[in-house]
Parts: C-alpha cells; sequence; structure tokens
C-alpha cells in the first residue's frame, strides 16, 4: 500500500465544513425543541388528556418508532408535493426530526410519568389541586428529573441522525463533507475528520445536557 | 419496458423482492454485531480499568459519529488498505460494527442489573470468575437481555435503509429507483414506509410484551 494520508487537502475548507457544522446544530436544537413540546404534548394527552385523541397519538408514535428516518424524509419531500404540499429541503428536515423527537419522546415522558407513585397523586388532590396543577406540578417535573438522562441521549442520537437530511440536499456537515471529497478526491481524509467533527459535537451536547440537567434538577445530582 | 407500464403491482412485487436484502443484512448484522458485542463484554464489565477504557473508548466512537459517516469512511477507507470494497462488505461491517457498540452496551446493563449479592454468594462458593459468570451472572443477565436485545433489533432494521446511500441495494435503495422511473414517490415511499412497518412492528410490539411477562426490573421488589 503506498496510499500517503494528507489531512492538508481539507484544510481549505474549513470553512465550509463550520458553516456544515451550523446546520447540523441549527436543524438539532430547531427539531429537539419542538419535538420535546410535541412529545410532552403527546405524552400528556397518552396518560392524562381526553381519550379519544389517544388511538391517534399511539399511531403516530407506533408509526415514526417504526420506519427509518430516511424513509420518513423522502416521504415528506417528494411524496407530499404530490398532494399539493411542497416544502423546501430545510422544512422538510425539520419536520422529520420534529416527528421523530416528538415519538421518542413521548415514550420516554410516559415511562417516567407512569413511574410516579399513585399516593402522590392522591396527596396532591387532597390539597385540592385541580387536575392541572397536580399534573404540572406533581407528575411532569419530577418525571421529567427522572427521564432526563433517557431523554439526552435521544437528542444525541437525533442529532447523529440527521446526517442523512444530505440525501435531499439539506448542506450539513455530510452534505459538505460529501461536496470536498467530490473536488479534492481525498475521500478517506474527508470523511475521517467528519467523523471526529460529529464526535466533538455528540460530546459538547452530552456535556451541555449534563449541565443543563444540573442546573434544572439540582435534587437529582445532589443525591449522587 | 417502458416505464409507464409499471403498474401498482409491478412496483409491489420489485419493492417486496428487494426487502430480502434488508432482512438479510439485518440478520447478518445482529449475528456479527452480537458475536463482536459478546467478545466486547467481558472487557466491558472487566474490573482492569484498561479494558474497560479501550471498549468504552469503542462504544463511545461508534455510538458519538452517525452510522452514515462510519459507512463512508469504511467505504472509501478499505479499498486503502488493500480491501477490494463493494456496497455489501462494507454495509455488513459497518453495521455490524456498529451494532456491537450498542449491544455491548446494553448487554453491559443487564450483567450490572444482576443483583451483587450473587456476585458476593458466589464468590463465597469458592467459585472463579469465569465459573461466576458461566453458572450465576450470565444466565440471570440473558433473561434480563431479551426484551431490550428484541427491541433494538428494530432500530437495525431501520439501519439498515441507510446503507442505500452507498449504493447497497435493498429495499430502500430500489424504493428509490422505483419512485424515479414512475414517478410515483408517494405511493412508493409509502409501501416502503409500510414494508418497514411490518417487518420492525412485531418485534417492537414482542420486546414490549416480554419485557412486561418477564418484568424483570421488579421481580425482586
Amino acid at each position: 500500500m503506498n496510499y500517503v494520508f494528507d489531512y492538508g487537502w481539507v484544510i481549505p475548507y474549513a470553512p465550509m465544513l463550520l458553516a456544515g457544522a451550523l446546520v447540523t446544530i441549527g436543524l438539532s436544537l430547531l427539531g429537539t425543541l419542538g419535538g420535546i413540546a410535541l412529545g410532552l404534548g403527546c405524552a400528556w394527552t397518552l396518560s392524562w388528556g381526553p381519550g379519544r385523541a389517544r388511538p391517534v397519538v399511539h399511531a403516530y408514535v407506533e408509526v415514526i418508532r417504526n420506519t427509518p428516518f430516511l424513509i420518513q424524509l423522502f416521504f415528506i419531500y417528494f411524496g407530499l408535493p404530490e398532494l399539493g404540499i411542497r416544502v423546501s429541503a430545510f422544512t422538510a428536515a425539520i419536520a422529520t426530526t420534529v416527528l421523530n423527537v416528538g415519538a421518542y419522546s413521548c415514550e420516554i415522558v410516559r415511562a417516567g410519568i407512569q413511574a410516579t407513585p399513585r399516593g402522590q397523586v392522591e396527596a396532591g388532590t387532597s390539597l385540592a389541586m385541580s387536575r392541572t396543577e397536580v399534573f404540572r406540578h406533581i407528575i411532569l417535573f419530577p418525571a421529567l428529573e427522572r427521564i432526563w438522562p433517557a431523554l439526552s441521549s435521544q437528542f444525541v442520537i437525533v442529532m447523529l441522525g440527521t446526517s442523512v437530511v444530505s440525501q435531499i440536499a439539506v448542506e450539513d456537515i455530510t452534505f459538505v463533507a460529501n461536496f470536498i471529497q467530490s473536488r479534492n478526491f481525498r475521500s478517506f481524509e474527508t470523511f475521517f475528520v467528519s467523523l471526529f467533527i460529529y464526535l466533538a459535537l455528540a460530546a459538547i451536547m452530552r456535556g451541555l445536557l449534563d449541565l443543563l440537567g444540573r442546573r434544572i434538577f439540582p435534587r437529582r445530582y445532589a443525591r449522587d | 419496458m417502458p416505464v409507464t407500464d409499471l403498474t401498482t403491482w409491478d412496483i409491489l412485487r420489485n419493492l417486496a423482492l428487494s426487502t430480502r436484502w434488508t432482512i438479510l443484512l439485518s440478520l447478518i448484522s445482529f449475528v456479527g454485531g452480537g458475536v463482536l458485542a459478546l467478545l466486547l463484554l467481558p472487557l466491558r464489565t472487566s474490573s482492569i480499568k484498561a479494558l474497560n477504557v479501550i471498549s468504552r473508548a469503542y462504544v463511545d466512537l461508534f455510538q458519538g459519529t452517525p452510522l452514515l459517516i462510519q459507512l463512508f469512511v469504511l467505504f472509501f477507507g478499505l479499498p486503502l488498505i488493500g480491501i477490494d470494497t463493494s456496497a455489501w462488505l462494507a454495509a455488513i461491517l459497518g453495521l455490524s460494527l456498529w451494532t456491537a457498540a450498542f449491544l455491548t452496551e446494553i448487554w453491559k446493563g443487564c450483567v450490572q442489573s444482576v443483583h451483587k449479592g450473587q456476585w458476593e454468594a458466589s464468590a463465597s462458593l469458592g467459585m472463579s470468575y469465569l465459573e461466576q459468570m458461566r453458572y450465576i451472572i450470565l444466565p440471570q443477565a440473558f433473561v434480563i437481555a431479551i426484551p431490550p436485545t428484541v427491541g433494538f433489533m428494530v432500530q437495525i432494521i431501520k439501519a439498515t435503509a441507510i446503507t442505500s446511500i452507498i449504493g447497497f441495494i435493498e429495499v430502500s435503495r430500489a424504493g428509490g429507483m422505483m419512485a424515479n422511473v414512475t414517478f410515483q414517490p408517494f405511493l412508493v415511499y409509502g409501501i416502503v414506509a409500510t414494508i418497514y412497518f411490518i417487518l420492525c412492528w412485531p418485534l417492537s410490539q414482542g420486546s414490549r410484551n416480554l419485557e412486561r411477562k418477564l418484568n424483570v426490573a421488579h421481580r425482586n421488589q
């Protein structure tokens, strides 16, 4: 083997990779925030909300969790225009990310809610709290505290999963890497560099989520 | 045959036929990844720090980077060390390595969830580490591991879709081709999604039922 590894070929493209990283971060952030809202709403519906809406939420969660992200993305980006719903690549990417985070976090939050001891709910009711107050103060917050680690790993997994949006030409890290390797023909080096950008992003994200968890749920960490 | 002559039935049949590659790839990756995870598991649960660090680095690398980039690195990297790479080889290798990282971590949790008293009791009977593992810990960890392992198979099946990007022809890739020649992406991707759902849903349900039936988490309480 006489291939000489030369990462110098990737350096001139650093600004492009940075721009790609910003797209990946922006997409993950928007997708996660939207997804949390959707997931909380769904978890509330399943455990506390109107019974008639539950089959719909169940169906949504099962469909999203049992089909690949890539196919959902293609369905929204290439399939929906047939029905007259045309969205930009970035919108399609965000919509798919929100739908995914929503379904996964719904299941995680629901698990946290179900772990609430029955007696606490009864105690809240006996203090004349309304249903909404019981849900907010007694069920939701402790549930989030309980499931924070599972939820944070899910967010990191989703961030990594967004790499496939490069397939509908959203200019994220993977897309940029693909572009660069088509220019410099240094495929291995280019993808190896992008591998480490993702690794760094994942590490930073884990650290920030942990810090955030310590901020919002100091009790959880005080116990350790 | 002019592409406009493709009926819905033709599309369906073609996609159904290409599904076997999705199934085959999932099975091979599960077995390959499982074997590798079994080799990594003793390192991950070992009390020797160096072994722990190595296996932890492996898991972190594969869990901290996208599968798509891992596949690209393999696909373009293997030829550099003289291995003639096909999409098949890169797909199998990439998915197996990725699967191994997740299974190692899942199974580590299962081994660690066996009550500490079981280790102490078997140690007090004079069992060696290997005997403890063989007769006391692994049989119990095995039962605990069944539901999450079945659940993870769903993730493997879904992950095979990504191999279409490096040119492996399974149901997603076949779907992309069908959508291009028929101009019916709504129908085609709808069918592809349904096929994945049919493959994955029984496994998710099975995992959930097993969890309830074995009720491992609360058995000792």
